[in-house]
């Protein structure tokens, strides 16, 4: 590791004026950022613990929550209020890392975790994210966990969160800060897509703190689950995840639906095209697969993912098909 | 800085880089904690912060300045073994031995977040207030803890045993 200083902000305005400095970095509680500091994949000059900023879920008048940067991946998942009405955040969570992970890991942290691709840990290997310009081994080389849709030919690494996926299906707004002002950004806009500049990952400006996360009202997310497939049952990434939402009217078509899928893209892949193709349609397997093949008519898999677009396909349906079963 | 391990306040001097691990281990001599993989994906590093549990590899020291610690030195009182200790061993709930500090404290750990209420991958209805620690539940939760030696049967019965029991109590 790289020497650095190091330096707790008890609030927002404390952090933001710690971490505008060139060589800052936001610290919470470091399961990313201090092995990728290991590693010297990040190297910086200053930590700014943020891990004292708000730790409250606050319920709103409207029927939302707003959830402090600094609450833990746990203390989200247990919370009677997300248990209840944002099922698929609580199980989004809870599908994610180990126990132990997630009593440290904040909410802030999760969103900007960087990506799994081994070629990124491996400093023997080239990779535009670590050092733009150089080339990417993922792309000929072992790519069975990379993206399959909105990756470029610089980078098919994909965004590893799970909290995120949901986070996306259910319209959540980041709210942000710096030295200067605030402002918000819907999580669906904060991660990029690779394109010629894979190290740029976020919106995010330099020195920009998150400082909550909102979800908005939806009432029918009470309605809504977590699916994630992996290579073993428990305490592993994402081959391919779906979160999703189902509103069914009484006669069986589908009033309202959010869905969104993981371990496919470099961010949160909110599925638009599949939502279009279901509001309004029955709610049956044929109009499910439907969706699925529509979101998926641009998936570009590599040489060894190819599995990954029929498992999306099937992930998908099978997810549809419980909540209508759930909800009949 | 100051920070409290198995109940005794310390006062140590360290480079930022240190990580909680490697305070227990290098600077004040405590084994008991081990080191497997030191990224996170092991939990042999395992130890309770203020009665949640932790992985001690991904921790920087200075991060927990003022908090509590307990490691497995402070499981055992006055030459009696921890319950959980002693279920261990009459469950065969090891071999080698080294990835047992941090199933302990896991296992401590996880039986405060199942007496809270807090749900797991693998609970059925999450609305429902109480978690009924079937085998299914006590494997998901400690999915975290890797044994090489494969004794997780075995420490499955003996949490089972300890925790089980408590729940009936
Ligand atoms: C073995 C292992 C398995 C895992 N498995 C999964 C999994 O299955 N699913 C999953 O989703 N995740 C998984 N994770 C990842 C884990 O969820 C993340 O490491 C964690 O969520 C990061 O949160 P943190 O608070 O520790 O972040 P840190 O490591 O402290 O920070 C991560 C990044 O966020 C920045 N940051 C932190 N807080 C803020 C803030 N408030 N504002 C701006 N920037 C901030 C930091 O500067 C850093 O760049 C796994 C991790 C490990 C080690
Ligand atoms: S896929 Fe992206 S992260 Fe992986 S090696 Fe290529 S450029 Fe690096
Ligand atoms: S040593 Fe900490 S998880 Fe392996
Ligand atoms: S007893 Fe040997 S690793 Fe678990």
């Amino acid at each position: 590791m790289t020497p650095f200083s190091y330096a707790r902000a008890g609030d927002a305005a404390t952090a933001t004026r710690l971490g505008m400095g060139a060589g800052a970095k936001y610290l919470g509680g470091g399961t990313n950022l201090v092995d990728l500091m290991r590693e010297t994949i990040e190297q910086p000059d200053s930590l700014v613990d943020v891990t004292g900023l708000s730790r409250t879920i606050e319920e709103r008048d409207d029927g939302g929550l707003m959830i402090g940067a600094a609450v833990r991946n746990t203390a989200v998942a247990e919370h009677r209020a997300v248990r209840e009405r944002y099922p698929v955040l609580a199980r989004a969570i809870l599908s994610g890392a180990s126990g132990q992970i997630r009593n440290m890991a904040t909410v802030g942290g999760n969103i900007l975790q960087r990506t799994r691709c081994p070629y990124f840990y491996d400093d023997a290997a080239r990779c535009n994210k670590r050092t733009p310009g150089a080339g990417c081994d993922a792309i000929d080389g072992f790519n069975r966990t990379h993206a399959i849709l909105g990756a470029s030919p610089a980078c098919v690494a994909t965004h590893p969160s799970d909290m995120c996926v949901a986070l996306a299906a259910l319209g959540a707004v980041v709210h942000l800060g710096n030295a200067t002002g605030a402002r918000t950004l819907p999580l669906v806009d904060l991660h990029r897509l690779p394109a010629g500049r894979p190290e740029v990952e976020t919106l995010l400006e330099p020195g920009e703190l998150i400082t909550a996360v909102e979800l908005p009202p939806l009432p029918c997310a009470v309605r809504s689950t977590y699916r994630k497939v992996r290579d073993r049952a428990s305490y592993a990434f994402a081959l391919v995840s779906v979160a999703a939402v189902l509103d069914r009217s009484a006669d069986g078509m589908v009033r309202d639906v959010r869905l969104a899928l993981g371990g496919v893209a470099h961010k949160p892949w909110r599925a638009f095209a599949a939502e279009a193709v279901l509001r309004g349609r029955p709610a049956d397997e044929a109009v499910f697969r439907a969706a699925a093949e529509a979101e998926l008519a641009d998936a570009a898999p590599l040489r060894d993912n190819g599995f990954k677009v029929e498992l999306a396909r099937r992930t998908m349906v099978a997810v549809l098909n419980d909540l209508a079963g759930e909800a009949a | 800085m100051l920070i409290t391990i198995n109940g005794q306040g310390t006062e140590v001097a360290l480079d930022p880089r240190t990580s909680l691990l490697d305070l227990l281990r290098e600077h004040l001599e405590l084994h008991g904690t081990k080191k497997g993989c030191d990224q996170g994906a092991c939990g042999a590093c395992t130890v309770l912060a203020d009665g949640e549990r932790i992985l001690s590899c991904m921790a920087l020291a200075v991060q927990y300045e003022g908090r509590s610690i307990s490691t497995v030195e402070g499981l055992a009182h006055g030459g009696a073994l921890h319950p959980l200790q002693q279920a261990f061993i009459d469950h065969d709930g090891f071999q080698c031995g080294y990835c047992t500090p941090g199933q302990l404290c896991s296992a401590i750990g996880m039986a405060a977040e199942i007496a809270r209420g807090v749900p797991s991958a693998v609970t059925a209805d999450l609305a429902a207030g109480t978690i009924s620690p079937s085998r299914d539940e006590l494997r998901e939760r400690m999915s975290g803890n890797l044994c090489r030696c494969g004794a997780h049967n075995g420490i499955i019965d003996a949490i089972t045993e300890i925790y089980t029991a408590e729940a009936a109590e």
